[in-house]
């Protein structure tokens, strides 16, 4: 007889088999209570099943502890599963398996290869699990209901922080939730396609294997449909559950057997000893007297409040309508709290805010009089449309409102919430410095809820056993996405459930302090400390950041509710509001639809709410246009003008043939020189087109690194877009060394930029078959550029001469100088068209390649809406002298921006904003430069990360905060 | 253009400073300390290692930076801050190529640590051939580099000799005892005099090989052979790579990390490259296609010793592998590891050692190229190779990456 025990991150199976005959089969969730879950499962089929002796083998990634600690041999997960495909289906070509938090794909046809998930990854069970939570349905109830789906919305894929935040925007625009729940299965298809397959092609059939697979028939439907799959061509077998058990038994052999009461016994032992070398942390407290004085202290923070039954005269009602959570607050005259709600949005704010008003109303009667009304947050624009609410105010100023209101002398305040953590600086009494969480790290509060609802606990019950943990887990201080291995890990090693819970609060805290302040000692955050967001009701949470910092901090008792309170409080000068009274609310009804909007060629998913006062309110643009409103004034905007120039690169129909060339990396800053050069020796020269989603998908598939940055991931769609357009000559210049600008002490292209032609070449199988030129090149000089430029010319066309192409260098230099010296004309131009008509000036600073539409979501027209003039890094540097910098100032593109940076400080209407591609190695280093010289004269810093995410919610928030604080300030100014 | 923060190690600094040294290749390190005390300074090998290393880099850097900066970074704030040591008496030393890597910036990391820490006066080397910055009381001169050449040379030997004696001995860690052993002898004959004696050279090679020779092994039961290839930081440093080396022994692996000195001779080249292919430095051009003979030449010397008696492989010649480079990947590629750790991957899977790990730092920029990038490429040019990719950063989890290993074990027993 033998026996496969499977350990996954989530499950644990066990199949006993005598031969090729399943003898007993089993499968339970473990909840990380890995060896006890083991034993009681083998007594359990002991049972049903008398077994006297076995040869035993262990498998699965949580069970490699217990392997080593009971003594029995482990055989890696992947490698059984190549057990069981090769004996029990021959002529499968590849099997794809997703589990609880691995996804693997083993290629057995053209050659056996076998590939996992790395450490940065989403796509698997855990990530569907997070996310059925987040729209409040079963993994079931998703399933079922993504079968309905009409259309699909495009949701990131590299892992779930980044699909939460492109999920929520959804929910909250009313989006149906099937449709939802079917992009939510397909992100996790692109995620195993380009993390896993990686540009190699599937021959033979494709099993599928593993729970969610098996679970769920949407996520099967998505990967048929996407890699365009027949019932002939791929199945999901009845054992996929347990291939890896079986294939785990299928390994076991005679020197594996063992006597049943002695495995038991080594299980029992192993079980035993479970606590395992997982680093510690002390307890959040000693003691239960520091416990009592701390609730004391906290307990002081406290707001006045009466009773909304007794209460007359005028109020004024705060909505703040964030990611995860809906909260309202209603104030009396005294600023008292008469009435407050928090809640869950479960998917739609709008129905949610609709009850709650009405039983406001309920409430106010005739006594009450609502004199105005405030939202903020996430939903801000949808509510203020829906119910007519007299303003929107960002949610920073909300914030820090609230806390001020607080605390006079507020000099910092950190607001934890579902699944942003802000935090601001205050000095001289207005917003000196605002730090958001970067797209990467998102997960915060709502991370926690998941932690716990996984292991069976709310919230409250998992922060409760937190506070009680003897040992808190060191579960260090990165993304939270990574956490799930490191809980993995504590999981194996046997930590409790309480360690495990305090652990994620001082993580939670440690990535607030050590990713987004980045802050060293407490006394660089302030003196006066507010704490606020529904995370931080959370007392574990509290308590490990007070311990962290090793300062006491206030945490008003309305943490959660602070953004609807300062709403509410920054309304109060209004005497009439405009927001839907009782007879209107009755009538209210919402419908959303949603439609392509047809403006400009980024065809931006719109979605078109509706109420029944005929107000309409469309979300999912990136730009005015499509919103139906007309005459909106263009300012100038740089990015535009460069992307139209480069459009304007036409093919001339030359002697020599086409060449094409991706308009990609450093394409977008050398256009102009290659056009001219090729067009001059006579080859009609193709540019790619300017990047969108299907860009990125027409490549996606041959993308060997997942880490690398977007702007190299489009890189691939590029050349397929050339390939497809029946182009057999491509060129991408290898350039170590970028254009000599004088300014650095070199210039050097990132080595992504550099080099990744040899990229290309090396795993694009289309290139075979084409002429495929990425010769090393120098751009030093015309002469340079010519000699090595020769050789890779004649090879192909022998026919070129070294006079041709001396000539035709001459030529693409002249355009390349003509094309600068347009832009900096423009530049100065686009300032001095702002001064003159008072507007406010946003420098867009990043990489040539950023203006690009897909990579920089078009961010420049969004700045445009709020009424800045935006203008690039390259069409301002020459107007601010070369930097000192602290760090090794040597890539051209990099020296721009330091320079861009000193023009802003010199200049006080001036913002300037730096757009960071997430995965850029080299902004690690530049970003801080950046900042450090624009606070050096007092200016704010603005970074926005960009990546794959389309959501523009956050951005906006960014800018508006930005704007706000502007405003703020010259306020303080004039008064 | 310098910095106007820089502060320079002084002349007058080396008779009374300490100075730290990064834990990277300790072999070899310990070795090049005691050549360097020849000329009166004081070096001390950081050793700390743990969970706190990286925490502390985390304080101090940005959070994206690459993982070696953070653990260097990590080790020597650590260090400065523990009370050993008295800032003000106390320097900083790092190994650096310069480059189009950001890995160039390790310095100015440092530094920026340093001032936030405010210990901004603590003077930090750069050890360069590139000549980054100038330190008038450490000048890498000539006859230096010529001794510290031993040190890698011998250093390369050992880590050699350990590898392929390592898995077989009968007594475990006697060959990590024998290497230890001759690394004080050597260090003791490097450290008294600043003659180099070749005689002596060729004759301490022969007899470290016969120790090694001697040491009782059973190799009668080959065990599949691991290649290590990767970022020089994580490739080398227990400390950045999780003990890599130490889990493939205990999974019973022999494993193969190619010497040091073969970075030091790609970097030689790629200057002999930057002439090549763009006519650049004609003079440096000449002194390094010197170097780079003679470097070539002590490698086959020191090599032809390792398999003098027959039981050690040997070394692929050098020239060769910056051949093997060409029928994948542009020998242009000269950022980070650049078109070296294609070429070793390839040595590696053609010299039977089928089975390689490639190390990274999680988003490592050149990698992304030369490493993962060229897997496919590498493959098809060498069918049977078993490749695995592993990232390492202050968040990936352990158990990750030793489950990746062992399947890339599970296919190396095949």
């Amino acid at each position: 007889m033998k026996l496969g025990i499977d350990i996954g991150s989530t499950t644990a199976k066990v199949v006993l088999m005598d031969g090729d005959q399943v003898l007993y089969q089993k499968y339970q969730r473990h909840m990380s209570k890995v060896r006890q879950t083991t034993l009681e499962m083998l007594r359990a089929m002991a049972d049903q099943v008398p077994v006297a002796e076995a040869s035993v083998i262990v498998s699965g990634s949580a069970g490699m502890g217990m392997a080593e600690a009971a003594g029995l041999r482990f055989v890696q997960e992947v490698y059984a599963t190549k057990e069981v495909v090769t004996r029990l289906a021959p002529d499968t070509g590849a099997v794809i398996e997703l589990g609880g938090e691995d996804a693997k794909v083993i290629f057995f046809a053209g050659g056996l290869d076998e590939r996992m998930n790395g450490t940065c990854a989403g796509g698997t069970g855990a990530f569907i699990d997070q996310m059925a939570v987040l729209l409040e349905m079963t993994v079931d109830e998703m399933d079922a209901a993504s079968l309905q789906a009409e259309r699909l919305y495009p949701i990131a894929s590299r892992c779930g922080v980044f699909a939460k935040s492109d999920i929520q925007p959804l929910l909250n625009q009313g989006a149906s939730k099937s449709d939802i729940a079917a992009s939510i299965f397909q992100a996790v298809v692109n995620q195993t396609l380009t993390g896993l397959i990686q540009g190699r092609r599937i021959r033979g059939k494709v099993l599928f294997l593993g729970g969610p697979l098996y679970h769920c028939a949407g996520l099967r439907k998505r990967f048929y449909e996407t890699m365009k799959l027949t019932e002939d061509t791929a199945s999901c077998p009845e054992y996929a559950l347990y291939a890896v058990a079986m294939g785990a038994a299928m390994n076991a052999e005679a020197r594996d057997r063992i006597a049943w009461d002695e495995l038991i016994h080594k299980v029992e032992d192993s079980a035993r000893r479970e606590a395992g070398r997982t680093d510690r942390l002390p307890p959040l407290f000693d003691s239960e007297e520091e416990y009592q004085a701390f609730c004391r202290r906290h307990a002081r923070a406290s707001v006045p409040s009466r009773d909304i039954g007794t209460y007359e005269g005028k109020a004024w009602l705060g909505i703040d309508c964030g990611s995860t959570t809906t909260k309202l607050v209603l104030l009396g005259e005294d600023r008292s709290i008469l009435w407050s709600w928090y809640g869950s949005n479960r998917g739609n704010p709008v129905s949610l805010v609709k009850e709650q008003l009405e039983t406001l109303y309920g409430l106010c009667g005739r006594r009450i009089a609502i004199c105005g009304s405030s939202v903020t947050g996430y939903g801000e624009d949808l509510i203020r449309h829906a119910f007519h609410v007299d303003e929107g105010v960002v949610e920073t100023i909300a914030h820090y409102t609230a806390a001020r209101h607080f605390q006079p002398d507020v000099d910092f305040i950190l607001d934890i919430g579902g699944q942003d953590i802000k935090c601001f600086r205050i000095r001289g009494g207005a917003i000196d410095s605002i730090m958001l969480n970067e797209a990467c790290s998102s997960g915060c509060g709502s991370f926690i809820e998941t932690f716990a609802k996984a292991m069976g606990y709310t919230v409250e019950e998992f922060a409760a056993l937190g506070l009680k943990a003897d040992a808190p887990v060191d579960l260090g201080s990165r993304c939270t996405v990574f956490m799930n291995s490191s809980v993995k890990q504590a999981q194996k090693n046997g930590a409790t459930v309480e360690d495990i819970s305090a652990g994620l609060s001082v993580s939670v805290v440690k990535n607030a302090l050590y990713k987004v302040i980045r802050a060293v000692s407490p006394q660089e955050l302030g003196e006066h400390i507010v704490v606020q967001g529904g995370t931080f009701h959370n007392d574990a949470v509290l308590r490990a950041f007070e311990k962290e910092l090793g300062a006491d901090v206030v945490r008003p008792v309305i943490a959660g509710l602070m953004g609807a309170y300062g709403a509410a409080l920054h309304i109060m000068h209004s005497q009439k509001s405009t927001l839907l009274g009782p007879a209107a609310l009755a009538a209210f009804t919402h419908t959303s639809s949603s439609t392509v909007c047809k403006g400009c060629a980024n065809r931006c998913h719109l979605t078109v709410n509706r109420f029944a006062d005929g107000e309409r309110f469309i979300s999912g643009n990136q730009c005015q246009r499509g919103l139906g409103l007309k005459d909106v004034q263009e300012l100038p905007d740089l990015h535009a003008w460069k992307r139209d120039y480069l459009n304007g690169l036409q093919p001339v129909p030359g002697p020599r043939g086409k060449i094409g060339i991706p308009m990609a990396l450093v394409i977008y800053e050398q256009a102009p020189l290659w056009h001219a050069l090729f067009t001059a020796l006579g080859f009609e020269v193709h540019f790619s087109r300017q990047s969108n989603r299907a860009t990125y998908e027409k490549g996606q598939y041959t993308i060997p690194s997942d880490t690398v940055c977007y702007p190299a991931k489009l890189m691939h769609g590029h050349v397929m877009e050339l390939l497809e357009d029946g182009i057999d000559t491509i060129f991408y210049p290898e350039l170590t060394y970028n254009v000599d600008e004088g300014v650095s002490s070199n210039h050097y292209n990132c080595p992504v930029v550099a080099y990744y032609g040899e990229l290309l070449g090396g795993n694009m199988e289309e290139l075979e078959s084409v002429r495929f030129l990425h010769p090393p090149l120098g751009l030093d000089s015309q002469r340079e550029l010519t000699a090595t430029l020769l050789p890779c010319l004649r090879q192909l066309d022998g026919t070129i001469t070294r006079g041709q192409v001396k000539k035709a260098v001459a030529a693409g230099f002249a355009a390349y100088e003509q094309y600068k010296a347009a832009l900096r004309r423009e530049g100065e131009a686009a300032l001095a068209w702002a001064r003159e008509h008072g507007k406010r000036i946003m420098l867009l600073a990043g990489r040539p390649y950023h203006i690009d539409p897909e990579i920089g979501h078009s961010i420049d027209k969004l700045a445009s809406s709020l009424g800045f003039v935006v203008v690039s890094e390259d069409s301002v540097c020459h107007l601010a002298p070369v930097q000192y910098v602290k760090v090794l100032d040597q890539w051209t593109f990099h020296a721009r921006l330091y320079r861009a940076a000193a023009y802003a400080a010199a200049h006080g209407d001036v913002q300037l904003v730096q757009l960071v591609s997430f995965g850029c190695g080299v902004d690690a280093i530049t970003t801080d430069e950046v900042r450090s010289i624009l606070e050096c004269s007092g200016k704010y810093y603005t970074q926005i990360k960009i990546d794959e995410i389309t959501n523009l919610g956050a951005v906006r928030i960014r800018l508006r905060s930005l704007l706000g604080a502007l405003e703020e300030r010259e306020r303080e100014h004039a008064g | 253009m310098q910095d106007k923060s820089f502060v320079p190690f002084t002349e007058d600094m080396i008779k009374d400073y300490t100075i730290l040294v990064p834990n990277m290749l300790p072999m070899h390190f310990k070795l090049m300390m005691r050549i360097f005390e020849t000329y009166g300074y004081h070096m001390e090998l950081l050793q700390s290692s743990g969970h706190n290393i990286a925490e502390t880099g985390l304080k101090y850097t940005h959070n994206d930076t690459c993982y070696p900066a953070i653990l260097v970074v990590g080790q020597m704030m650590d260090a400065l801050m523990s009370g050993r040591y008295d800032p003000h008496k106390t320097a900083l030393i790092m190994f650096q190529t310069g480059g189009g890597c950001r890995a160039s910036n390790y310095i100015s990391l440092i530094r920026k640590a340093l001032v936030k820490a405010g210990m901004e006066y603590v003077p930090v080397i750069s050890f360069s051939l590139a000549g980054l910055e100038k330190h008038p009381g450490f000048r890498v001169t000539v006859g230096k580099l010529h001794r510290l050449m031993y040190a890698v040379l011998y250093g390369d030997l050992l880590m050699d000799l350990v590898d392929q004696t390592r898995p077989y001995e009968l007594t475990a860690g006697q060959a990590e005892r024998t290497a230890e052993e001759w690394i004080r002898r050597l260090g003791d004959e490097l450290g008294t005099s600043r003659h180099v004696d070749y005689r002596k050279v060729r004759e301490n090679y022969r007899r470290i090989v016969d120790d090694f020779a001697a040491i009782p092994a059973d190799r009668s039961q080959r065990k599949p052979k691991v290649g290590i290839v990767g970022e020089i930081f994580v490739k080398y440093s227990p400390l950045g790579n999780n003990d890599l080396e130490r889990f493939l022994i205990r999974e019973g692996a022999e494993t193969v990390v190619p010497g040091f000195l073969d970075f030091c001779l790609f970097t030689v080249y790629n200057d002999i490259m930057d002439h090549t292919l763009y006519g650049r430095g004609h003079v440096r051009y000449l002194a390094e296609k010197a170097a780079f003979r003679f470097l070539c030449r002590k490698r086959r010397e020191m090599n032809g010793a390792l398999t003098a008696g027959g039981l050690f492989a040997g070394v692929t010649p050098f020239e060769e592998v910056v051949e093997m480079a060409d029928e994948v990947i542009s020998r242009a590629v000269k950022m980070g590891e650049g078109w070296l750790l294609t070429a070793e991957m390839v040595e590696l899977s053609r010299s039977g050692c089928k089975n390689i790990v490639c190390t990274q730092p999680f988003g490592c920029l050149p990698n992304h190229i030369c490493g993962k990038g060229m897997m496919v490429p590498v493959k098809k040019l060498c069918p049977g190779s078993n490749i695995v990719a592993i990232d390492y950063d202050a968040g990936a989890s352990r158990v990750n990456q030793e489950n990746r290993l062992k399947l890339m074990l599970a296919n190396a027993g095949q």
